[in-house]
């Protein structure tokens, strides 16, 4: 390559690098600067008026850490559920041939196809009959209808890259099935599985649809900051942003290296 | 692969039944919500939604989004690629860089780019440095209808170019080498290569690609209510407030099924025209 074409392609990489990081750094600024910032003209570009002031008030805007738990307490259910419910799931269908194997994946496919707002109408009426209404529990339940298919099919392929002759090695040894997979399948697929979990939290973490139409004053951090668009100061508004991005953030790194093997699954 | 009588059925049978419940039934609830009026079988909520004042806007401006957005992000994430091939050293850096957006919601997004667009924001301060406005000025108003969509379809090209990206990049990885380098071989310039070789075996990709971001950018609707708020009604946006301030769920659901039948007929169509030859399947 020639010193002209390496200084091209470098700079088109870090156009692209500051195209995709320079929005949030701006509204870090934004989050962090409090009050005054909002009608602050013309704006500044380094983080010259932050103090720690600032960040007390960024610390004690009340609403949204309320909205922020109760995100926590959804994703962390979505989390469990996906896992619970998607691990056996991916076990069948990564050791067994079945009759309704078939099937059983393209219910799970199916579930791509169509919108969130088909699932959350009836079932607000269903969940306030249930008392599931404006809970944690009952948002988490709908964001798993998502997060289980794609924990399903991950662990499959987790769960398939893994030899069946270790498995069986430590049955010969004394092992029950579940043993078997406790002491030997699961430790193997650990990493693999930690980073489908993450991926459920994330997707019970941003999903705005169902969590906005499910709750009323437990609201999820994107329902409460949807509520309160038109109303809340902006300052209020990046704060919320900022927070909603940071965890995506820190998950894109902690799964970066599996990036492919989750997408790639995914969407086949 | 072995045969195990009822065990694989004990084990797909919870995630089957929380399905059912939570998937399969609201689904045929939704479609009866839409299609019924007291019990009886009407057409009455598709004739309120087409007659509301905000339809026409909604079909509109959803359509501009998906249509202007989704080959452009189609074009930018296939550079992103190429360019990438060649990046020896940092790769993981940029990577992830690159890819942070996967993880980041449409409102999250909308809220990153109304910190920038707002009147008294960074973009308007930038000009403003320029010398090419006065003072603060209001981009996000229905005063200038071009300048929003130009705003949201900036904002969902930097939130989900990032998906096109990586399934692109997973698919350009799985290519053998051997392809390219016979056609450089046999004297081909790099963008022959490109077009007549890395393209077409790029094919699986870029269907599964275009597929799950088509029909997620007709799902986008916080962003729009971010940037735009009723300036810019979208068709999920439309079915949030027909449930949410009109509590009206006979109309919420003639939407939500229109959105679904418009992502699996764009679906249908992405299957037959970029149809995979059975020898290329993974």
């Amino acid at each position: 390559m020639t010193p002209w074409k390496h200084g091209l392609l470098w700079s088109a990489v870090a156009v692209l690098c500051a195209w995709t990081l320079v929005p949030i750094y701006l509204l870090a600024l934004g989050a962090f600067g409090g009050r005054a910032i909002v009608s602050e003209w013309p704006k500044p570009f380094l983080p010259v008026g932050l103090s720690l002031d600032t960040l007390g008030a960024f610390l004690a805007i009340d609403g949204v850490w309320q909205a922020t738990w109760v995100s926590v307490q959804a994703a962390g259910i979505c989390m469990v559920l996906a896992l619970l419910l998607g691990m056996p799931a991916g076990y069948a269908l990564a050791r067994f041939r079945f009759a309704g194997a078939g099937s059983y994946r393209l219910l799970i496919l199916m579930t791509r196809a169509f919108p969130v707002a088909i699932l959350a109408l009836p079932l607000t009426v269903s969940f306030i009959r249930l008392g599931l209404y404006d809970t944690p529990f009952g948002v988490a339940l709908l964001h798993a209808v998502l997060a289980v298919p794609f924990a399903t099919l991950v662990c499959a392929s987790l769960f398939q890259g893994i030899p069946a002759e270790l498995e069986e090695a430590a049955w010969v040894f004394g092992c029950s099935r579940l043993t078997g997979f406790l002491r030997v399948v699961l430790p193997l697929a650990l990493p693999g599985i930690a980073a489908a979990s993450i991926f459920a939290f994330v997707l019970s973490w941003n999903e705005v649809f169902a969590a906005s139409v499910l709750t009323v004053r437990h609201r999820t951090l994107t329902a409460y900051l949807l509520s309160v668009l038109s109303e809340s100061p902006l300052h209020v508004q990046f704060a919320g942003g900022l927070i909603l991005i940071v965890p995506s953030v820190i998950f894109i790194f902690l799964v970066r290296r599996r990036l492919f093997a989750m997408w790639g699954i995914g969407n086949r | 692969m072995r045969r195990a009588g009822a065990l694989p059925y004990l084990l797909i049978l919870p995630s089957v039944l929380f399905l059912g419940v939570l998937f399969v039934v609201p689904l045929v609830q939704t479609a009866l919500l839409a299609f019924q009026q007291g019990g009886a079988w009407s057409l009455d909520d598709w004739h309120r939604m087409a007659e509301d004042l905000n339809f026409t806007d909604a079909v509109r401006n959803t359509f501009s989004v998906v249509l202007i957005v989704v080959p452009l992000q189609c074009a930018l994430a296939l550079g992103m690629t190429m360019l990438l091939r060649h990046v020896r050293h940092g790769r993981d850096l940029i990577l992830w860089v690159w890819s942070i957006p996967l993880g980041i919601s449409d409102l999250a997004a909308g809220l990153v780019w109304l910190a920038l667009l707002t009147d008294q924001g960074w973009l308007n301060t930038l000009l403003f440095k320029a010398g090419l406005i006065s003072g603060p000025q209001a981009w996000l108003t229905y005063e200038t209808p071009m300048v929003l969509l130009a705003g949201i379809i900036v904002a969902e090209l930097w939130r989900a170019t990032a998906i096109v990206f990586v399934i692109l990049l997973a698919g350009v990885q799985l290519l053998p080498k051997e392809y390219e380098e016979a056609a450089e071989v046999f004297g081909a310039s790099p963008w022959q290569r490109f077009w007549r070789v890395t393209l077409p075996l790029l094919r699986p990709s870029l269907q599964t690609a275009l597929i799950l971001r088509t029909v997620l950018a007709f799902e986008m609707f916080a962003m729009a209510l971010a940037l735009g708020g009723r300036n810019f009604p979208v068709m999920v946006s439309e079915a949030f407030n027909w449930q949410y301030g009109s509590q009206d769920y006979g109309v919420a659901a003639s939407y939500a099924v229109l959105v679904m039948a418009i992502s699996v007929a764009a679906t249908l169509v992405y299957l037959v025209a970029l149809r995979v030859p059975a020898e290329q399947r993974a």
